[in-house]
């Protein structure tokens, strides 16, 4: 009788355990089966050649510069706003309604579905101020939706600069936005980056928002004007349409390494950052 | 005159967020809530009639499947997800939790298309094959739905429950409890708001999973009676028609998102809520 909570302890440490095994089983072997399927398909003709017959045949090149551009454009147009954002809480404020408003409006956008910033962008980008199906509707609407991203992990980046910092500058007679520029924004650099980072694997990896805004044309774009097709969209068709599953598969997998890799990125810039300040 | 420039241009930055907010909320409404007042707010959402280009707008089947998948997706994810943590807070080795917790938080960035991938290649199969019925259902959804909330789920509770101070637990295993006691008496209840947020952040992942919902679900108009009946979420309801919708069609999927906006704005006001407790 006097053993059993130990007994207990152990029963439950043993299904923790298995359930543990089991979660990180099905995760990985996601990874895997993708990897496995897709590996033959990913070659050279295949990620450097144009598609043929709607992508039954030939390679995935215009994805692939399409899904470049529009990541890179949402990210050059969401960084100033998220950064600008994360110095005006820090430096700037204290809380106040004012903040409490701001904050709110970040959280809030944070857990608004893609699918519904994708009806967003659809009417306001493409329909209302008539950028019709275009990378730059694309872009801008995910822009508005990684700026949650960016504007959480710089402020955190901007916190972890020590006060000091700001005080050498102040007593060398740096005014406040010389302050922010040269000493806090360098400093918090790494973590902006972070932000940045996650805000592109999160575009790279996304469909629903972009489908609708993007569009789907399998063209090669030629101007931030012009319809395309990303990588998620593409595999999406390709799967859902069952047009060509050696080439989903492959298209898959690079979608895959492509995110993970930046997101490694983000966690390695991330863990630097954390380790120098403390 | 340069500072108070400076400054106000950051101002216009951190109005950009709120901005957009507003503006997603307004262009959603606007082109969403007429039609719902023209036909009435209760035939819109309690009606199973869904015809759209005959002027049928019932979304009940959507609603009820939106529920349906959902629950069952926080159910298995939660389970687990809360197992995991668990388990990796209290009884794993610290350097296993420290390679564990990264991965599984890469793993948060996998696209949602390929989540649904896996589940018309390998889960539908095995549904059809082992339980019948079609394959594509409630369950197939359920279940990769659950998957993809995994990695919310196990980063936000372990999250709270590493943040419960170790003064506590010391205490605890000080007077002779056993480190489940201490974890199922103590721990858990002091995490429990962050645990919360953690659920009700998933289900709104869950509930506004789109893509990966439309390949595993089956889509059907109706209101499915049995797990193993195929269905159409409010997300995929608006992602299918979306792409031919054109005039009070269109405004139908816009009502949609309506709702789907509204069902979301509560649970994160909720998680939020729940979060702030935390302290």
């Amino acid at each position: 009788m006097k053993r059993r909570p130990l007994t207990i302890q152990r029963l439950v440490w043993f299904l923790l355990a298995l359930l543990t095994l089991f979660t990180l089983t099905i995760l990985f072997f996601i990874i895997g089966y993708i990897t496995a399927k897709g590996v033959p398909t990913l070659t050279p003709e295949f990620l450097f050649g144009m598609p043929e017959r709607m992508g039954k045949e030939g390679g995935i090149l215009p994805t692939i510069v399409a899904t470049i551009y529009l990541a890179l454009l949402a990210i050059v147009i969401a960084t100033p706003l998220g950064v600008g954002t994360a110095v005006y809480l820090t430096e700037y404020t204290r809380e106040s309604a004012l903040t409490r408003i701001i904050r709110f409006g970040a959280d809030a956008l944070a857990g608004v579905p893609s699918i519904i910033f994708g009806l967003f962008g659809f009417i306001l980008f493409v329909i209302y101020l008539k950028m019709g199906w275009s990378i730059l509707a694309g872009s801008l609407t995910l822009a508005v939706m990684i700026l949650p991203t960016i504007i959480r992990t710089s402020e955190e980046a901007i916190r972890t600069v020590p006060y000091a910092y700001r005080e050498v500058s102040y007593s060398l007679g740096g005014t406040k936005s010389q302050t922010i520029l040269n000493v806090v924004l360098p400093n918090a650099l790494p973590g902006i980056l972070t932000g940045i980072i996650l805000g592109l694997g999160r575009s790279v990896a996304e469909t629903a928002a972009v489908i609708f805004t993007a569009g789907s044309s399998l063209r090669m774009p030629r101007s931030i004007f012009d319809p395309a097709r990303t990588m998620a969209v593409h595999f999406y068709i390709l799967a859902r349409e069952g047009i060509s599953m050696p080439r989903a598969y492959g298209t898959a997998l690079l979608l895959i390494i492509s995110i993970l890799v930046i997101n490694a990125f983000a966690y390695i810039l991330l863990f630097r950052l954390t380790r120098r300040f403390r | 005159m340069r500072e108070k420039l400076f400054e106000k241009i950051l101002l216009l930055c951190a109005l950009s967020a709120v901005t957009a907010l507003f503006l997603i909320a307004l262009f959603i409404f606007y082109e969403g809530l007429p039609l719902i007042f023209r036909i009435g707010p209760a035939n819109f959402l309690f009606s199973s009639n869904w015809a759209p280009t005959r002027g049928h707008f019932g979304i009940l089947p959507m609603i009820v499947g939106s529920l349906q998948v959902t629950v069952l997706a926080l159910i298995l994810g939660g389970t687990l997800g809360l197992a995991c943590a668990m388990f990796l807070a209290e009884f794993a080795p610290r350097w296993s939790v420290r390679i564990l917790k990264p991965l599984i938080e890469l793993l948060a960035g996998i696209p949602s298309v390929v989540y649904g991938f896996i589940g018309v290649l390998v889960l539908v199969p095995l549904i059809r094959r082992t339980l019948g019925g079609p394959g594509f259902s409630v369950l197939a959804a359920g279940i990769i739905l659950g998957i993809m909330i995994l990695p919310t789920v196990i980063a936000i509770s372990l999250d709270a429950l590493n943040a419960v101070p170790l003064s506590y637990k010391e205490g605890s295993l000080a007077v002779g409890a056993t480190r489940w006691q201490t974890l199922y008496r103590l721990t858990l209840p002091a995490a429990k708001s962050g645990i919360i947020a953690s659920l009700i952040l998933a289900m709104g992942r869950a509930i506004g999973e789109t893509m990966a919902v439309i390949m595993v679900a089956g889509n059907a108009l109706i209101i499915p009676k049995s797990p193993l009946e195929p269905v159409r979420t409010l997300t995929s309801n608006i992602a299918l028609e979306m792409g031919y919708a054109s005039g009070t069609h269109q405004e139908a999927l816009f009502a949609t998102g309506v709702v789907l906006f509204i069902i979301v704005a509560l649970l994160n006001t909720f998680a939020l809520l729940a979060l702030r407790k935390k302290v």
